[in-house]
């Protein structure tokens, strides 16, 4: 055996058979370590800065930085996560092990916990990682919830962010009318301190005001299916956007602002979390499953007792509910909305990233939204080349992988936390 | 009582007659054969049956009940499984998932329970899971649970097909050509299964069949369609020796 090779089985070896425990505690050394000695290397390295993104958004713009930025983020993040991973491999198995005896909540929350404070700590360096940390968690939820409808069930609709608009809108007019000074509602009917509370009650009213809107959509597919249903779900975000450019009561084209600072990153983080967890529970369940039945043979699901209808019913009005709780989000990260950030290129972003990253799967939609945000940042500096740029990427995965990259993967969360062993080559 | 029964039921496409008073009585543990060339409206038969399209005329009920304005799934959970003649299989899901959905209206929980789980949904998905195993082992496709369907030997996925109609738990069951583009071999295999679920679940069948063979073996009566009308009912004796059935037959496909 060369060396070469034997230092990738050995790798393989090692890093195969470490629990995503083991990785967690890995990154959050690296973000400890960047909270400690980052700036200080970034000195040392003649970085203006901490990079931001692993060095993403300066490959564009400064490219000469780019060798000390690759020294950076191997020194930072690397050697202390494939360190602490390698090396605590063994222990990390045992605890994973043990915890899998305790019940899926009690090691769920232990992951979900560590994952939050890699997060929180990676973020507090810079408001910029806060803020695109956010989108992009709430890209994951629009992801995940055009999924239920496009991927699951294999409607091929646009109505997307004609749903997250009915979502910003509601949980804007209840945060602003309520809680919140500003100049379409006047003064607030309640104190002010009890608005973060009730956040999430404007947050489920927006998720119920876009499930509303979904019953418009989902009708019309009881009949229709393919071509028919796209434009009809097309036309209705058009609808959505002309109704709102001319209610004057929330803004009309000048929109909605001055939206109370309420989506922090615990509450995002929770909303994505929770989003997460529920459509993957409800995806593999029976009853989730009767969703691809209805894709794949219609005739067949209702011959076999599933009532379609109301399957339809329930992924579109579902699908909505979580753009419209990813729209109170977004109104409330921006604090700023009006009618055209709800149009053809949100439609555009979020069809990338679910088709991108893989139908009838939560990996899937959570790779997509990640590679799509992060590109789209990466880009950022070739400003309109970027809508040339990405479309041609999709296009060469709907060559290469007409489903997406990660697609038709069920997601068990047993496994991922469980411990890791290698399986042994024959 | 009839566990089936079918009155003059009369279909048309268009100006198409498919199905002209089209009558039948099936009673519980009967195993009936419905023949005929192609085109002659057998698989439109099923169809109006199970709700799939409405008759122009006539009445079908099911242990006294009428089936007609029922949507397909709710005639489906009232105990009518069916197969179809080309199979329609879920592409994209697994062998068990097949059958699992199956169990769609036999499901206590409510949406609620599958977005956030609870015991019930444990206790009816750990049943849904058992009993779709065991239906798997009688149709002997166990060892294919997780694979797709698309990845199975043709035999193997008409059994798949009747596994996933037997869990939706039949009074009756309608088979539509359970041996399309199968050899000698695999016909007779499935003469056996017919005769093992028909025993073992104690269900009524109604089979529509090409080859007389496979009629003769397992039906005690047979129908002959032709353009829509029946045109001699009887033992498969009776019907083999019939005249106007040779005629119907001649040429097109062998009697024997
Ligand atoms: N959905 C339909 N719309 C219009 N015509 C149909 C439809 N289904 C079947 N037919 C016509 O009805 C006749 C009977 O078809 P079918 O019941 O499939 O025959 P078989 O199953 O005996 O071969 C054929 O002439 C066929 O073209
Ligand atoms: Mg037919």
């Amino acid at each position: 055996m060369s060396g070469r090779s034997f230092m990738i089985t050995h790798a393989k070896s090692i890093y195969g058979s470490v629990p995503l425990i083991g990785w967690l505690v890995g990154m959050l050394l690296a973000v400890l370590t960047e909270s400690f000695f980052g700036n200080t290397l970034a000195y040392a390295l003649y970085l203006p800065k901490v990079p931001a993104l692993f060095g993403l958004t300066i490959v564009l713009k400064q490219p000469s930085l780019f060798p000390a930025t690759v020294f950076y983020v191997l020194l930072i993040y690397c050697l202390p996560i494939f360190a602490v991973a390698g090396l605590t491999a063994t222990w990390a198995n045992r605890f994973a092990a043990a915890m899998e005896k305790l019940p899926l909540w009690f090691s769920a929350i232990i992951h979900i916990g560590v994952l939050y404070l890699v997060l929180h700590l990676w973020t507090d360096l810079s408001d910029y990682r806060l803020q695109i940390s956010k989108l992009t968690m709430i890209a994951v939820m629009l992801t995940l919830s055009i999924n239920v409808i496009n991927g699951y069930m294999g409607e091929f609709s646009c109505s997307h962010p004609g749903f997250m608009a009915l979502g910003a809108y509601a949980s804007s007019t209840f945060s602003l009318a309520l809680f919140h000074q500003d100049r379409l509602f006047g003064t607030p009917l309640l104190p002010e301190f009890l608005g973060p509370y009730m956040f999430p009650m404007g947050l489920l009213l927006g998720g119920a005001a876009a499930s509303l809107g979904a019953m418009v959509v989902a009708i019309p597919s009881f009949r229709t299916r393919g071509d028919y249903l796209a434009i009809i779900s097309l036309a209705f975000m058009f609808i959505v956007k002309s109704v709102l450019e001319n209610l004057e009561v929330v803004g009309g084209a000048r929109g909605m602002g001055g939206q109370p600072h309420w989506a922090t990153l615990p509450a995002v983080f929770i909303g994505m979390t929770v989003c997460i967890g529920v459509i993957n529970n409800f995806v593999n369940s029976t009853m989730g499953k009767a969703l691809n039945a209805v894709r794949d043979n219609e005739a067949a699901a209702e011959a076999m007792t599933v009532n379609t209808r109301r399957t339809k019913m329930t992924a579109f009005m579902f699908g909505a509910f979580w753009a419209g709780v990813a729209g109170g989000f977004y109104a409330h990260e921006l604090r700023y909305i009006n009618p055209s950030s709800f149009g053809i290129q949100m439609l555009a972003e979020i069809l990338a990233m679910v088709y991108f990253g893989g139908l009838n799967s939560v990996v899937g939609s959570v790779v997509g939204a990640l590679s799509i945000q992060m590109l789209s940042e990466a880009l950022r500096p070739l400003e309109l080349f970027k809508w040339i740029i990405i479309p041609l990427l999709l296009i060469l995965v709907m060559i290469f992988r007409p489903t997406g990259l990660i697609a038709f993967r069920e997601f068990n969360i047993r496994k991922t936390f469980g411990p890791k062993v290698l399986k042994k080559r024959i | 009582m009839a566990l089936l029964q079918v009155d003059r039921m009369t279909h048309y496409f268009g100006g198409l007659q498919a199905v002209g008073s089209y009558s039948l009585r099936i009673n519980p543990g009967e195993i009936h054969g419905l023949i005929g060339p192609n085109g002659a409206g057998k698989t439109t038969v099923f169809n109006l049956i199970t709700g799939i399209h409405t008759p122009t005329e006539g009445g079908v009920f099911l242990e006294g009940r009428r089936l007609i304005g029922l949507r397909p799934h709710q005639i489906a959970a009232l105990g009518l499984g069916r197969t179809f003649q080309n199979m329609l299989l879920w592409r994209h899901m697994t062998v068990l998932e097949h059958v699992k959905v199956a169990h769609y209206a036999q499901i206590n929980y409510g949406l609620l329970s599958a977005l956030l789980g609870s015991h019930r949904r444990y206790a009816d998905e750990a049943f849904i899971e058992k009993n779709s195993l065991h239906l798997l082992d009688i149709f002997d496709v166990a060892h294919y649970a997780d694979q797709l369907v698309a990845n199975l030997p043709y035999g193997a996925q008409r059994r798949v097909e009747m596994a996933r109609a037997m869990a939706i738990r039949p009074k009756i069951l309608l088979l539509d050509e359970p041996t399309a583009g199968m050899t000698t071999e695999e016909m007779i295999q499935m003469i056996g299964i017919v005769r093992k679920i028909h025993e073992q679940f104690k269900v009524a069948i109604l089979l529509i069949e090409h080859r007389l063979k496979f009629v003769m073996e397992l039906c005690r009566f047979v129908q002959a369609l032709v353009f829509g009308k029946v045109i001699a009912e009887g033992t498969p004796e009776e019907i083999r020796s019939n005249p106007k059935v040779i005629e119907a037959y001649l040429g097109s496909e062998d009697v024997s």
